[in-house]
């Protein structure tokens, strides 16, 4: 008896979770005639596409998920590439003074963005970054970095010592040492890194909101914010343009699960 | 022949790949972060040149009750977003870890654990907008379930009544949250030795008398981990309280990082708002320092 308590309260917290998720499903499919005489609740009577097509002509979202993609990947892979190399100078490399270089790093990853806004968006302006999603990859790539750094550091720092003298007896440089040995042994933890990144880069709301004022060179939760601020949306449009802003989190979530578990595990023993 | 041991020599060359990644670092963050340090001590509109003002900006927060209200609101949110999730989640991950995993398979844990996790990976202002529709008040999800079952009576205007809006807020970020550390406890909890819970099992120890005195000392560092990420994220959080409520209603939900972005870009107090995100920093460094040296002290 008492299990299938628990089981049951434990299915109904499931419930409770998701059932944000299937309003919003329900609601993305009704026509605004529909919502407004059976309200948020009643089951749509078809499926009706007007709201959600509404919502991505009006935005362009097509624009606005590639412009995510763009950004999000870039971080990804140059944050994974600067993390690599400071780690391996950290974690391999032993640099003097390695302890104090990291928490640099790690202050750089725990300091509120809002430290940062009004300059960056002033550096931005005088340097001609401003509204362009250059500049939003650059400083995505050092905050990003600056946690890989961490992370990767205590990794490479148990690295299998013998695997580097035997590379250096093969007469390896250091280059082909890290791109040849270190690389390819850590490529499972990279890659952990890499979905990390890219997750974190496409959900970012502050300074991308900041730095990117014009329609087309913004990202999605942006422009779904953006919009949202704006209050001018009914009620189906709203949830057509909620359920677009979670289906790619979901596609994430369903393909990125076991990269995700693993890697959380990994963050959490740091 | 060069005379400098080869491990030092060996040293100066791996320094050369610090070189990029540390350019980056004082471009993107260090030196702009100084800059906002610079700024905290000028009057400045954002354009023209900035007057020195020294300490004038430090002594008008102390007296500015909007600045103070917005901290206030800031605890709220740490027990919404930390305290509350770290509780929560410790029961539910014992739960799902050591009671469905165990009588009912991994398969329903992991399932049921996804359910838990899926807010965690949409971004912060989409959430923000699905729950601004859940929770608007003529049409809102919430108020029609309510009238559905026939409590008209607690229908309200959710995030627009200034008595609310915080606790509307709150039960937000909760959900939103929660999953994280019920993903985190429950990796930690593989890692207990199974031989710990047997034993106390054999000594007559109740499921409860086992999650106080085996699971969650067993957890420690998790927890802490789980503590500190999540007080540091509730500090910082800004999205969900520009899509939800702009600080409002009346300045109810207002937290400092609103605050700072609000003067930038909207009062144009330039020296103002990097004073506030200052402070914020400050403040957020102190909390990382006593929690790291606390854990240090626990470990030893």
């Amino acid at each position: 008896m008492r299990r299938h308590a628990v089981l049951w309260s434990l299915v109904l917290l499931a419930a409770v979770m998701l059932a944000p998720f299937v309003l919003v499903a329900l609601n993305a499919v009704k026509t605004p005639a529909e919502y407004s005489t059976g309200g948020p609740l009643d089951l749509p009577s078809g499926v009706s596409l007007d709201g959600i097509v509404a919502f991505w002509e009006r935005v362009d979202f097509g624009e606005k998920l590639l412009n995510s993609v763009v950004i999000s990947g870039s971080v990804a892979v140059l944050a994974v590439v600067v993390s690599v190399f400071n780690a391996y100078a950290l974690g391999i490399g032993r640099v003097k003074g390695r302890l104090w270089i990291l928490v640099v790093f790690l202050i750089a990853n725990t300091l509120p963005q809002e430290a940062l806004a009004y300059p960056l968006y002033f550096l931005a302006n005088a340097t001609g970054l401003y509204d362009t999603k250059l500049a939003v990859i650059i400083i995505f790539t050092v905050i990003q970095a600056a946690f890989g750094t961490y992370l990767l550091t205590s990794t490479l720092g148990g690295f299998p010592r013998e695997l580097l003298e035997a590379a250096r007896i093969d007469g390896a440089n250091k280059w082909q040492t890290l791109v040849r040995i270190v690389v390819p042994i850590s490529r499972p933890t990279l890659g952990v890194l890499f979905v990390f990144f890219f997750i974190w880069t496409w959900n970012e709301f502050f300074l991308p909101l900041v730095l990117l004022i014009s329609n087309e060179n913004q990202t999605v939760p942006v422009a779904l914010g953006v919009l949202q601020g704006q209050r001018m949306m009914d009620a189906t449009m709203t949830s057509a343009s909620a359920l677009l802003g979670v289906i790619p989190a979901i596609v994430f979530f369903l393909i990125f699960q076991r990269a995700l578990t693993r890697g959380i595990t990994a963050g959490a023993v740091k | 022949m060069s005379l400098v041991p080869t491990s030092i020599r060996d040293r100066g060359s791996y320094l050369l790949f610090l070189i990029p990644g540390g350019l980056l670092l004082l471009a993107v963050i260090l030196v702009p972060f100084g800059m906002n340090i610079g700024i905290s001590f000028t009057e400045w509109s954002g354009a023209g040149t900035p007057e020195w003002i020294g300490l004038d900006n430090y002594t008008r927060l102390m007296s500015d009750g909007t600045f103070w209200a917005s901290f206030r609101h800031n605890v709220g949110l740490v027990v919404a977003m930390a305290i509350l999730p770290t509780l929560a989640g410790l029961v539910i991950a014992a739960a799902l870890f050591d009671f469905i995993g165990k009588h009912f398979g991994s398969k329903h844990a992991s399932i049921l654990r996804a359910c838990v996790y899926l807010p965690q990976v949409l971004p912060i202002a989409v959430a923000g907008i699905v729950w601004s529709w859940i929770l608007a008040p003529r049409d809102g999800a919430l108020n029609e379930v309510l009238r559905a079952v026939g409590l008209d009576s607690l229908a309200q205007n959710w995030l627009g009544d200034p008595d609310l809006a915080l606790w509307s807020v709150m039960a937000v970020m909760l959900w939103i949250q929660v999953g994280y550390p019920v993903v985190i406890f429950m990796a930690g909890m593989q890692r207990v030795d199974p031989s710990l819970h047997e034993a106390a099992e054999l000594d007559g120890a109740s499921w409860w008398g086992r999650f106080f005195h085996v699971t969650v000392p067993q957890i420690r560092p998790e927890i802490f981990v789980v503590l500190l990420t999540c007080t540091i994220a509730a500090l910082k959080v800004f999205a969900p309280i520009y899509v939800l409520t702009r600080g409002g209603p009346g300045g109810s939900t207002n937290v400092p990082s609103y605050y700072s972005f609000q003067n930038f870009f909207e009062k144009t107090q330039v020296g103002y708002g990097a004073a506030i995100a200052t402070v914020l920093t400050v403040l957020i460094l102190i909390l990382t320092t006593v929690f790291l040296r606390v854990q240090n002290r626990g470990e030893r």
